[in-house]
């Protein structure tokens, strides 16, 4: 085998897109949920996308984790292609191991927490570096001590998920997916779950994350003030499509589109 | 306090004339049981997993030998790996090795439907969550989806495994000496009927009780290895459940 045949060889770094949407489908059966979507994040970007139920938001979250394939069009990470590398000069499909190394750079914070109820906090936090990264087991745990310090949480290190209230579980995910590093962090209605009391400490969380790091973030929420407060773009989705988008002042205050003014009018009243 | 040999022949009347013969059944029915049993979770274990995979011939062959085994009776795949097997290969099996291998594949096949029911049925989140965090796929299985579907197999894997156990007694139409056996051996040769058969069923009764003990034991184990169920007790948990008290 000759060096370029090498199977998932790394692409060129993209300097200027972290995230780059070419004219993505996917359609799950007969119902076609995004059409030729494209759209880009610059690294270190805060991006919240917004729009009605099942205008097709978790799924493009789910299609960047590498949770569902596009049906057809391409997804790039900092110019690395999700679904797909090269095999010499083929294009073939992303194998596992293609797949490994870009999931490597996403993180994700889903609605429902998905803790794994078989270990206890720590492990919790501490499973993947040591399992995926390799890191050993005594500097994970270092790490994620400093984690749960930051979380509010560091009490709850030898707690078991069900012990913990929604809020609690939560921001426990939140240690669990920044332990893993990630260059951009994915959150699909992190607080949608919760109950109205528990909602301002996971978003306040949530800030202080955004504005310290360099993390690229994608943000699906119906919080509009919390949409307001982290992102320097708004998207705003209708049928898989982006209706609008711009500064969150702009699209909160004065936006364009009838369909917009409706949703945020929609949202702002419950 | 003078402690009973229950096997001994010195035992008064018909006890001590029937129970030596039926304790050497017993112990062979334990010993297929046991054979029987391994071979079926080993069987249930790599053949539920293989109805899993993503490969859809793999799921296939999985699928064949569930269907024709559960199929098919104990009792006649006894006969062609007893009977028909030496005539088509010339390989004869000794009797309490067919009749465990037979066990095995028999409650093996429903063995592999309670894995493979059991791993579907761990929330698809888990196995996201387990993706997003860049786990390999043996990882994601050894670590985060088996852990959880264990719980949910041990109580119809309790019930198959006492099925099994009942089912040894067939093995004595290819002459495993078995506890079945043997008490047909003691009726023939002229004990009485009825003492015999009520401590046929009080044996067999006693056999899968303590496999429904060994079972509780380790459905305990599990639970608590998923956090329901009773938490352990230290000193540190017994902190942590109260503070979380109040929710
Ligand atoms: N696995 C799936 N199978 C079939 N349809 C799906 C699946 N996932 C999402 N959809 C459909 O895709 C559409 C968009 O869903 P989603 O991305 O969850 O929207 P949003 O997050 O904006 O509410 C919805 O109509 C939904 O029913
Ligand atoms: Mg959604």
């Amino acid at each position: 085998m000759t060096p370029e045949s090498q199977p998932g060889t790394p692409a060129e770094p993209d300097p200027q897109w972290m995230v780059r949407f070419d004219k993505v489908v996917k359609t799950f059966g007969d119902a076609t949920v995004l059409r030729e979507l494209d759209f880009q994040v610059r690294p270190g970007e805060r991006v919240t996308l917004i729009g009605p139920s099942g205008s097709g938001k978790t799924t493009i979250l789910r299609l960047l984790m590498t949770l569902e394939r596009v049906t057809s069009g391409t997804i790039h990470i900092d110019g690395e292609c999700l679904s797909h590398m090269r095999r010499g000069t083929r294009r073939v499909p992303a194998d596992e191991r293609h797949l490994r190394r870009v999931r490597k750079r996403i993180g994700m914070v889903f609605q429902q927490f998905n803790l794994f109820p078989n270990m206890n906090v720590l492990r919790n936090i501490t499973e993947a570096p040591v399992r995926a990264l390799g890191v050993p087991r005594d500097q994970a745990e270092d790490k994620a001590r400093e984690l749960l310090e930051m979380v509010g949480l560091a009490d709850k290190a030898l707690a078991h998920p069900s012990q913990l209230s929604g809020g609690q579980q939560q921001r426990v995910a939140i240690a669990r997916a920044l332990a893993m590093e990630p260059e951009v962090l994915l959150l699909d209605e992190v607080t949608s779950a919760l109950d109205p009391e528990l909602v301002s400490g996971v978003q306040c969380l949530l800030r202080d994350i955004a504005q310290q790091g360099n993390l690229t973030l994608l943000c699906v929420t119906h919080e509009m003030n919390f949409a307001r407060d982290i992102s320097d773009r708004v998207l705003m989705f209708d049928h898989g499509r982006i209706l609008e988008e711009g500064p969150p002042d702009q699209i909160f205050s004065e936006p364009e589109q009838q369909r917009t003014r409706e949703f945020l009018q929609a949202v702002l009243d419950v | 306090m003078v402690t009973v040999n229950p096997c001994s022949a010195e035992l008064p009347g018909t006890l001590g004339e029937t129970m030596p013969f039926l304790c050497e059944g017993a112990v062979v029915t334990l010993q297929s049981a046991a054979g029987g049993s391994v071979l079926a979770l080993v069987l249930a274990l790599v053949v539920g997993l293989t109805a899993t995979s993503r490969f859809r011939g793999a799921r296939a062959v999985a699928r064949v030998y569930m269907e024709f085994f559960r199929g098919t009776s104990v009792l006649v795949q006894l006969f062609w790996l007893f009977y028909a097997m030496p005539i088509l290969t010339g390989f004869q099996l000794d009797t309490l090795f067919a009749g465990i291998l037979a066990l095995g594949l028999n409650l093996g096949a429903y063995g592999s439907e309670v894995v493979r029911g059991a791993v579907q049925a761990v929330p698809a989140g888990q196995r996201e969550a387990a993706i997003a965090l860049n786990l390999s796929p043996y990882q994601r299985m050894r670590r985060v989806i088996l852990p959880q579907a264990f719980v949910e197999m041990v109580p119809p894997m309790n019930n198959l495994l006492i099925e099994l156990l009942k089912s040894t007694s067939l093995l004595s139409v290819i002459t495993v000496t078995d506890l079945a056996y043997q008490g047909r051996l003691l009726v023939n040769s002229g004990s009485d009927q009825l003492v015999v058969f009520a401590l046929l069923l009080v044996i067999y009764f006693l056999l899968s009780y303590l496999i429904t003990l060994l079972m509780r034991y380790v459905e305990g184990r599990a639970a608590r290895l998923v956090g329901r169920g009773k938490p352990r007790r230290t000193p540190w948990r017994r902190r942590s459940a109260t503070a979380g008290a109040g929710r």
